[in-house]
């Protein structure tokens, strides 16, 4: 920032007046940027280096730590727990983006058919994306409350089990539990998108499939999908970095129990860096996210250069 | 997506109720009914009293016979909720104004200006909207403590912009591409400065844009959880999120009651204020995704 600076004042030089500096783009320019740049300076770029080297620190809260290389890697390498964390968070990610796919399509497909009050529909079916996570999450707590449980009661009621169920007390039903969570949280991001990529889809291209006598299977097949790809690859792009590094589902209605079996990576690293005081180790554990999240990126972004390719390499 | 249907293939039109019934509005009903049904067990919960609450032989849990705004009164009353409430006010107002104000200036650059570099800069921009809180908590908190920012609103207004900025920035350089250089041109050629045209320009044409990136970041402010968890350690400085799910539990004794208030009262404002912009937030939603 501060280099471009120079350059923009060094094309006007020795002009020494103000008119001709603001009168290059790069001067100019240079100074809009001046705000945002120096916020995401101090408050992301530079905590993102500072994160990095923090993972290699024994730092504790409230004091200076000292570099230990990458000890906190070798120790976590044999820790179960942060093992365990990882396993729930690609368990907690597979599922809940497969399904919130699933649904987000299906659900896409339907809001783009005629229907009445579309605009309205649209607008509620996106409440649950809203209004704010942690929040939602306190009802879920409160759905999934040993006693009180509303779907156990339901459940009884229609005489298909016999006692309550302990969603939150057993290590798979918790893990189902969050993953059903955040599916419902995540759907509606998934569809709206979806939704307004569906609407962008030229009409006279079924108008042809029907022609040639394609079925409602083959044109979705050979019409719909081919044609949202590309915002579908971006959409779950999102949905996944979204889902891996959560953290506020997790802690408010498991708080990583129990017996760390809803831990994700997330979760983890606050526990031992804000709870626990270890700064560093908790720094190591979320740095250990970042390969995971360049790939998603990265995957998304060559699956994109490919399908582009294939369609005959525009753009 | 039933085969059964083949027949009537792009004329939806003719298809008969009952059948267009089964295959669109059965499933978008039931859809439509889990998302809203944790709002509704939300409200529930809210305005039933305890006796009726803890009690689902008596009573049916889905209905509630003695409405009651005791959960309400206990929470605005007995709790710090309006000092949470109006935490949470002041650092979604600021973070946004401030995203705003930084988003506007730097997407005019990038789209406008285009200085030497404005491709990179915009590119390593919307680079930081990938980088998630989760991952940044642990070194801001760090530097929190040291800027001596710790346990106050300021730790939240200034950190709250980096996640909307990128996300601000990114929607408004799509609109602003939308409008015509030749505005701009023949402005220049007449004398105005570059700060007037965006301000008497650029800006009115893109107030759809501007307005949407607002509501986006207000929302998104309101709903951040991570940073005011670990920035914030006194009851008196908290946001609502942080609030309800800290103060609002006493060990093992859950006050159901005053958490469904909190809940539903700290969602109103949001969802009113998306209702009234139901378009924009949209728009922005999956203009963001789509660039």
């Amino acid at each position: 920032m501060a280099v471009m600076a120079e350059s923009g004042v060094a094309q006007v030089k020795r002009a020494s007046l103000w008119t001709r500096a603001f009168e290059s783009r790069n001067f100019l320019g240079a100074m809009f940027m001046v705000p945002a740049i120096t916020i995401l300076i101090l408050f992301l770029a530079y905590p993102l280096a500072l994160g990095f080297w923090l993972g290699m620190t024994d730092t504790k809260i409230g004091g200076a730590g000292r570099y230990i290389g990458f000890q906190n890697f070798v120790s976590l390498a044999k820790d179960s727990v942060f093992w365990l964390s990882v396993f729930n968070t690609i368990f907690y990610t597979v599922t809940a983006s497969i399904v919130k796919f699933a649904i987000g399509l299906y659900l896409a497909l339907l809001l783009n058919e005629r229907l009445p009050m579309k605009s309205m529909i649209r607008a509620i079916v996106l409440l649950p994306f809203v209004v704010p996570t942690v929040l939602s999450a306190i009802a879920f707590w409160w759905i999934y409350d040993s006693q009180f449980s509303i779907i156990s009661w339901v459940l009884i009621k229609a005489g298909l089990i016999t006692r309550y169920i302990d969603f939150l007390g057993d290590p798979w039903n918790a893990r189902w539990s969050v993953v059903a969570a955040n599916i419902w949280r995540g759907v509606p991001f998934v569809a709206i998108t979806l939704l307004a990529g569906l609407q962008t889809i030229s009409p006279s291209l079924y108008e042809a499939a029907n022609l040639d006598g394609a079925t409602n299977m083959q044109r979705f097949r050979h019409i719909t999908l081919p044609m949202l790809s590309p915002i579908i690859a971006v959409v779950m792009t999102f949905s996944v970095l979204m889902t891996f590094t959560d953290f506020q589902l997790i802690y408010t209605i498991t708080r990583g129990g129990p017996i760390n079996s809803t831990h994700l990576m997330a979760t983890l690293s606050f526990q031992r860096a804000i709870t626990g005081g270890n700064l560093g180790e908790g720094a190591a554990i979320s740095n250990a996210m970042i390969p995971f999240l360049v790939a998603a990126i990265l995957l998304s972004f060559f699956g994109l250069q490919r399908s582009r390719w294939q369609q005959g390499g525009r753009d | 997506m039933s085969t059964a249907d083949d027949q009537s293939v792009g004329m939806d039109y003719l298809e008969s109720f009952p059948r267009k019934f089964l295959r669109v509005y059965l499933p978008l009903g039931l859809i439509i009914f889990f998302l809203l049904f944790p709002f509704y067990w939300m409200a529930v919960a809210t305005f039933k009293p305890d006796a009726e609450m803890y009690d689902y032989e008596k009573y049916n849990p889905f209905w509630i016979l003695h409405p009651t705004l005791e959960h309400i009164k206990k929470l605005f009353f007995d709790t710090d909720y309006p000092l949470w409430m109006w935490n949470t006010v002041i650092v979604s107002v600021s973070s946004t104004f401030i995203s705003l104000f930084a988003s506007v200036c730097a997407a005019y650059a990038i789209e406008r200006l285009r200085y030497k570099g404005s491709r990179y800069v915009g590119l390593a921009i919307f680079l930081g909207y990938l980088v998630p809180p989760s991952i940044l908590f642990i070194p801001l908190a760090a530097i929190v403590f040291q800027l001596g920012l710790f346990d106050g609103n300021l730790a939240l207004i200034l950190t709250y912009p980096t996640f909307l900025i990128p996300f601000c920035t990114w929607l408004l350089m799509g609109y602003f591409r939308t409008i015509p250089y030749e505005l701009e041109e023949c402005a220049l050629i007449d004398g105005a400065t570059r700060l007037q045209i965006l301000i008497k320009i650029t800006l009115p044409l893109s107030l759809p844009g501007v307005i949407s990136a607002g509501i986006f970041a207000f929302t998104l402010s309101w709903n951040e959880f991570i940073y005011a968890l670990t920035f914030i350690s006194s009851s008196e400085n908290k946001t609502i999120p942080v609030g309800a799910i800290t103060e609002l539990v006493n060990g093992d004794v859950y006050h159901w009651g005053a958490l469904m208030a909190a809940a539903l009262t700290g969602s109103v404002p949001v969802v009113i204020l998306y209702s009234f912009f139901v378009e924009y937030y949209v728009s922005a939603m999956t203009g963001a995704v789509k660039e």
